[in-house]
């Protein structure tokens, strides 16, 4: 039993790495793609003025005069051992970038998870404690206007309003790390996790009156109450207890989306994240970036999931018991 | 369709407003605006909206009515071909991987996982940043995104499918598998796929605007909803329906796609048949 479980594990993982090879894959070819290269890119049409003999130097110091394979294994390679690249335009290697943007955008998206789950669950248990009421249309209402609004609609609206009317902008002045001044940061982070938390808010919110109408026509909830169980107690313990697998398994998959999805919020309240580093790379064409910073989220985004695998299996005991 | 007017209201609104936008932009296609959406004007700059200019003009004195017309017209191709693609190529693909098994249902298994390993949004604008700008590459980017998508609806229900009696009495009966797999088993699950389609198009329309808001869609000056909001964030104080009018009409758009899909789902998923 315990070998058919690790090798369950064992196989899941071995998928994941066979994925990861094939993201990898992917993200190189798709950045060969482009006409044109790093040369061209950095001195744009002046590259045409190149002697030969500098178009080979240049070829040679970014490797492009080897065979495409051999540069899509040197790369791979140097990821392993830290070396992702250098932007010209941040002065800086592609690992430190990383590093101070993947932080950002981690506590972005708790944030906007923490507030997701705080205006999704309990709206959805209330559209779900009487179905086709006026509080399950409200539910209902919610979460539409969650799903339609576009995130860059509502965080220009939100910017624009909170800055002219209550002179309220702390995005302005350049952004501002947690440990540097938790107060100035957390002001800084509530805009955009506004924002990201109510497009979340909706698929979480219709996932909880699925799953908690799902849960509250089984048996056990129905002697539950028969024995006495207070209400309340019977609404979190037995009901919505029951109902967290599916809520899990959708809050984990929307913390994976923000890891990159969250570029346009990024963008608009200025907050350096890992989303925005993709965006600037692509802006300023600098491709070492994009490719290692795509690869990075990608990694994020599989992992992310593998973790949110294992707290359902946690969390349910149906599936911890087989 | 009918019975889903009967039984959905919210289904009902949706298809309202769809139909609504939709005459909007059959007038950009057939050239019937009141005005060139590309034209400038620059004597007629910031007006408000009046029974001249409906939606009022910008910066460049184009007429916001027109561009937020053209604009709609343009989401609405970019998206319906999008999800085509992605519709035609992931349905297709989920068939044979479910159909197929053996090695066909591992080569799609793996481009499917390398799909889904990057965050939607993330991959669309990789893809759209790699490709020449222009509005079929946009949303042939799209598109790729939400191919795995469909081949994942459908593979689940095919496997299913194709141990019923009456795709083995097919079988046994000696016609060819593709045969089989179009006559006998892709009918059975369109409804899984209409709703799907449904859903998807309200999602390429978000990530379009969300695009060419980010400077990634169609180039200007084609009006694009996802642009005009971009270019109004400035002129809100002074002109506050150059936001308001793309705004509200792109929220619309989706609105009403995710009416359509809801809709569709509560009449159309035999999971839902007899709820409610």
């Amino acid at each position: 039993m315990r070998a058919l479980v690790r090798n369950r594990v064992v196989r899941r993982v071995a998928g994941t790495v066979g994925t990861l090879f094939g993201v990898a894959v992917f993200v190189f070819v798709m950045l060969r793609a482009i006409p044109g290269n790093q040369i061209t890119a950095n001195l744009g049409t002046e590259a045409a003025a190149l002697t030969p003999a500098q178009q080979q130097a240049l070829e040679r110091y970014y490797g492009l005069d080897q065979p495409l394979v051999t540069q899509f294994f040197s790369w791979l390679g140097n990821m392993f051992t830290g070396n992702f690249g250098y932007s010209a335009r941040a002065q800086q290697s592609v690992l430190d970038l990383t590093l101070q943007s993947l932080p950002v955008t981690f506590e972005l998206a708790v944030f906007s998870i923490v507030l997701a789950l705080l205006i999704g669950v309990p709206l959805g248990m209330l559209a779900a404690s009487r179905t086709n009421s006026v509080r399950d249309a409200a539910g209902q209402v919610v979460s539409l206007a969650g799903l339609s609004i576009p995130a860059f609609l509502l965080a220009t609206t939100l910017l624009t309003v909170f800055a002219a009317s209550f002179g309220f902008n702390p995005n302005g002045q350049g952004f501002v790390p947690f440990f540097a001044d938790p107060l100035l940061n957390l002001q800084q982070m509530l805009l955009p996790s506004l924002v990201l938390g109510f497009g979340i808010a909706a698929p979480i919110l219709r996932t909880t009156r699925t799953a908690v109408l799902e849960v509250r026509s089984n048996d056990f909830v129905r002697t539950a109450r028969a024995k006495g169980v207070p209400e309340r107690r019977l609404q979190v313990r037995h009901v919505l207890g029951n109902a967290l697998v599916p809520i899990v398994t959708m809050t984990g998959l929307q913390f994976g989306y923000l890891l990159g999805g969250a570029v346009v919020v990024e963008q608009i309240f200025s907050v350096p994240g890992i989303g925005r580093q993709v965006l600037l790379g692509i802006q300023q064409k600098e491709y070492a970036v994009v490719q290692s910073t795509v690869l990075v989220i990608a990694l994020a985004f599989v992992i992310v999931n593998l973790l949110t695998d294992v707290l359902y299996r946690i969390i349910d005991p149906r599936v911890r018991a087989s | 369709m009918t019975a889903l007017l009967r039984r959905s209201p919210a289904g009902l609104a949706g298809v309202v407003i769809l139909v609504v936008l939709a005459m909007v932009a059959l007038l950009s296609f057939l050239g019937l605006l009141p005005y060139d959406p590309i034209a400038q004007n620059p004597p007629s700059r910031f007006l408000a909206p009046s029974g001249e200019h409906l939606f009022g003009t910008d910066q460049f004195g184009r007429d916001v009515f027109s561009r937020v017309a053209a604009g709609v017209g343009n989401s609405a191709l970019i998206a319906v071909v999008a999800v085509a693609f992605s519709t035609l190529v992931g349905t297709l693909g989920g068939l044979v991987s479910g159909f197929y098994r053996g090695f066909a249902d591992g080569a799609i298994g793996g481009v499917t996982n390398v799909l889904f390993a990057f965050p939607p949004l993330l991959l669309a604008l990789s893809l759209a940043s790699v490709l020449e700008r222009n509005w079929f590459t946009v949303a042939v980017a799209i598109a790729i995104v939400y191919v795995p998508i469909f081949i994942r609806v459908t593979r689940g229900p095919v496997l299913s499918l194709r141990e019923i009696e009456y795709v083995k009495a097919a079988v046994s009966t000696g016609q060819s598998r593709w045969q089989i797999m179009f006559r006998h088993v892709l009918p059975n699950i369109t409804s899984i796929i209409v709703i799907q389609v449904a859903l998807s198009l309200s999602w390429a329309v978000l990530t379009e605007a969300s695009l060419s808001f980010l400077g990634l869609g169609t180039p200007p000056p084609a009006p694009s909803l996802g642009s005009m909001i971009f270019e109004a964030r400035s002129l809100v104080f002074i002109a506050p329906w150059t936001l308001i009018a793309p705004g509200a009409v792109v929220v619309a758009l989706v609105v009403g796609l995710n009416l359509l899909g809801d809709g569709l789902r509560d009449t159309l998923d035999p999971r839902n048949r007899g709820k409610r």
